[in-house]
């Protein structure tokens, strides 16, 4: 099939508008196959309104959308037979075991029973739940909802994997063994795409990513180059007494650039140390100063002017 | 590159002419998936199953024999007198067959709908918004089938069944609780919160005192058999007290006719809300 672009996700000028708000104001996207793409953003930004389209559960008010080179305006069904989908929220079915929630959902794809039996001992293997698999769902932690909810989404094979904050909610041993599995399914060439408003995760896992706000996409890159374009090297964090606390305009001309936060400032240059050490020569005392790498937070710092998790 | 279907995937099926008019895409074939998926989730809930079961059996023992003794005999729908348990046992039958349906598909598709999310679970598959009215409507006709059967063999116990066309009794059970279903869940599909469900007990349950279940219709006034005449369980205690007695005339068609059409509104509703519900 000489015709099947590697592209496995692609839109142009995508519109969503509910009544008069307009959650998605015209994007472009393509995700490859085999990479793990991310929508990273803050709540309100148009990323679960995105997802929803493109797992065909929405329909796009404007604009050109494919995913696995089908229309979801037409082809909906056949599109989702393919996709696998981990939504925001767990909607596990509370009235059916660990291993029913596996079983009974691959046969809403039309899986032979066997098949299914099959496919679900397996997946409870890959999310750590065989010991689990005859209990009900309800007493599960967090964690291990969201990890029957990942396997439940793989329970067709899917080519294409869509999660909407995977790990949002979850304590920091719980989100490492979550990532652990997603960097294992990448390996097995699953495309993946994320959305997320944590910047380590965005950071962790995704090949290439968007940062979106208020409807629109504002950059693209991978994690690196997006650092690289928009931030400097190191970033100097000073917090200070409100009394000695000082004007932004007395730090700029030490660094390049300065963010101005309720409680900090933000010092971006490319030697933190170097900046730190002016910063006593000019006889400032913060209370706290911590020299720091560049993140994905504070790209989206510099492009939106606000923090990502308030 | 290989063809990327999954092995032992079916490709969707054609969709029949008389569902046509529902929504486009949405359906499947496969709402027999989310039958199973009841009749699973069913092993663990099984005492509703028993409850359901013995609610008309003891409205029969408590009104058919015990006031049933003070009454005595009455015209039955032939004119030929019955016992009092006998003219009431099939509005008790019509009765439960509304009661399981409503019940199932108004409070139970509610609380998937708005708080257990399983129907967006579902939709993330293939299945569509008819595969999902469908399984639950036909699961609700299976419960009410059930049912339907525990009490005509409790009927037949007690002598009440007097004809054997007694037997179409079944069936028909099943079609009363088929568009009681099919109404529920378009009903439901309008549903804001749990308040707006003291409408449903609202309509049920002076259907369920009123609407012939415990005394013939030339009780009321003439104006008042109008009304009484219109209402859904009225058509469905004719159709089951003419069975039950052996009373069968062609005008029985008529009530069956009214749930027909009952069943063809409430699918098609309840598939376009589900589809503005949850595909937005």
């Amino acid at each position: 099939m000489p015709n099947v672009s590697d592209a496995l996700v692609q839109a142009r000028g995508l519109r969503k508008r509910f009544g008069s708000f307009e959650a998605v104001r015209g994007i472009d996207v393509d995700v490859a196959r085999g990479e793990v793409f991310g929508f990273l953003g803050p709540n309100g930004a148009g990323k679960s309104s995105t997802m929803r389209m493109i797992a065909c559960v929405s329909p796009r008010t404007e604009g050109s959308l494919q995913v696995l080179g089908m229309d979801p305006g037409s082809d909906g069904p056949r599109i989702r037979a393919r996709i696998g989908v981990v939504p925001q929220l767990d909607n596990l079915d509370a009235e059916l075991s660990v291993r029913e929630n596996l079983e009974i959902y691959g046969r809403y794809f039309g899986l032979s029973r066997r098949h299914v039996r099959a496919k679900a001992a397996e997946l409870l293997e890959f999310a750590q739940l065989a010991e689990r698999a005859g209990d009900p769902v309800e007493p599960l932690s967090g964690g291990m909802k969201r990890r029957l909810t990942i396997a439940r989404s793989l329970v067709n094979d899917p080519e294409l994997l869509l999660l909407d904050e995977p790990t949002t909610g979850l304590d920091p041993q719980a989100r490492h063994l979550l990532w652990d599995r997603l960097y294992r399914l990448k390996r097995d060439g699953v495309t993946q795409i994320i959305t997320t408003h944590y910047m380590d995760e965005a950071e962790q896992l995704c090949d290439r990513l968007v940062v979106m706000d208020g409807g629109v996409i504002v950059a693209e890159g991978s994690p690196t180059e997006l650092i690289e374009r928009y931030s400097t090297r190191e970033v100097l964090e000073l917090r200070f007494t409100p009394e000695a606390r000082p004007e932004a305009g007395v730090l700029e001309p030490l660094v390049d650039r300065v963010e101005e936060l309720p409680d900090r400032f933000l010092l971006y240059t490319a030697d933190g140390e170097r900046a730190q050490a002016e910063l006593a020569r000019a006889g400032l005392t913060p209370l706290s100063a911590l020299v720091r790498r560049s993140s994905l937070e504070d790209v989206f710092l510099r492009l939106t002017g606000r923090t990502l998790v308030d | 590159m290989t063809s990327p279907t999954t092995p032992g995937m079916p490709a969707p099926p054609q969709v029949p002419p008389i569902l046509r008019m529902l929504p486009a895409g949405g359906y499947a074939g496969r709402s027999r998936m989310l039958l199973l998926r009841s009749a699973t989730a069913s092993r663990r809930t099984w005492m509703a199953f028993v409850s359901g079961f013995f609610e008309p059996v003891f409205y029969l023992i408590a009104m058919g024999q015990g006031l049933g003794s003070l009454v005595g005999e009455l015209p039955g729908p032939g004119g030929e007198m019955i016992s009092y348990a006998a003219f009431i046992a099939p509005g008790l039958l019509a009765a439960s067959a509304m009661n399981g349906a409503v019940f199932d598909s108004t409070y139970n598709v509610f609380f998937k709908l708005k708080y257990a999310r399983l129907y967006d679970a579902m939709l993330a598959t293939p299945l569509g918004p008819v595969d999902i009215a469908l399984g639950e409507i036909g699961w609700a006709l299976i419960r009410g089938g059930l049912y339907a059967t525990g009490f005509l063999s409790v009927m037949a116990a007690f002598g009440l069944l007097t004809s054997p066309w007694a037997l179409l009794a079944l069936p028909a059970a099943l079609v009363v609780a088929f568009a009681f279903a099919a109404i529920g869940m378009a009903a439901t599909s309008f549903m804001r919160s749990w308040q707006d469900f003291d409408l449903v007990t609202l309509a049920i349950l002076p259907m369920f005192l009123f609407a012939t279940t415990f005394y013939p219709l030339s009780v009321y006034p003439r104006w008042l058999q109008l009304v009484v005449g219109c209402l859904p369980l009225f058509h469905a205690v004719e159709l089951m007290r003419a069975l039950t007695t052996g009373a069968v005339h062609l005008g029985l068609l008529g009530h069956l006719a009214y749930f027909l059409v009952m069943i063809a509104l409430g699918i098609t509703v309840a598939a376009r809300r589900l589809d503005v519900l949850l595909l937005k």
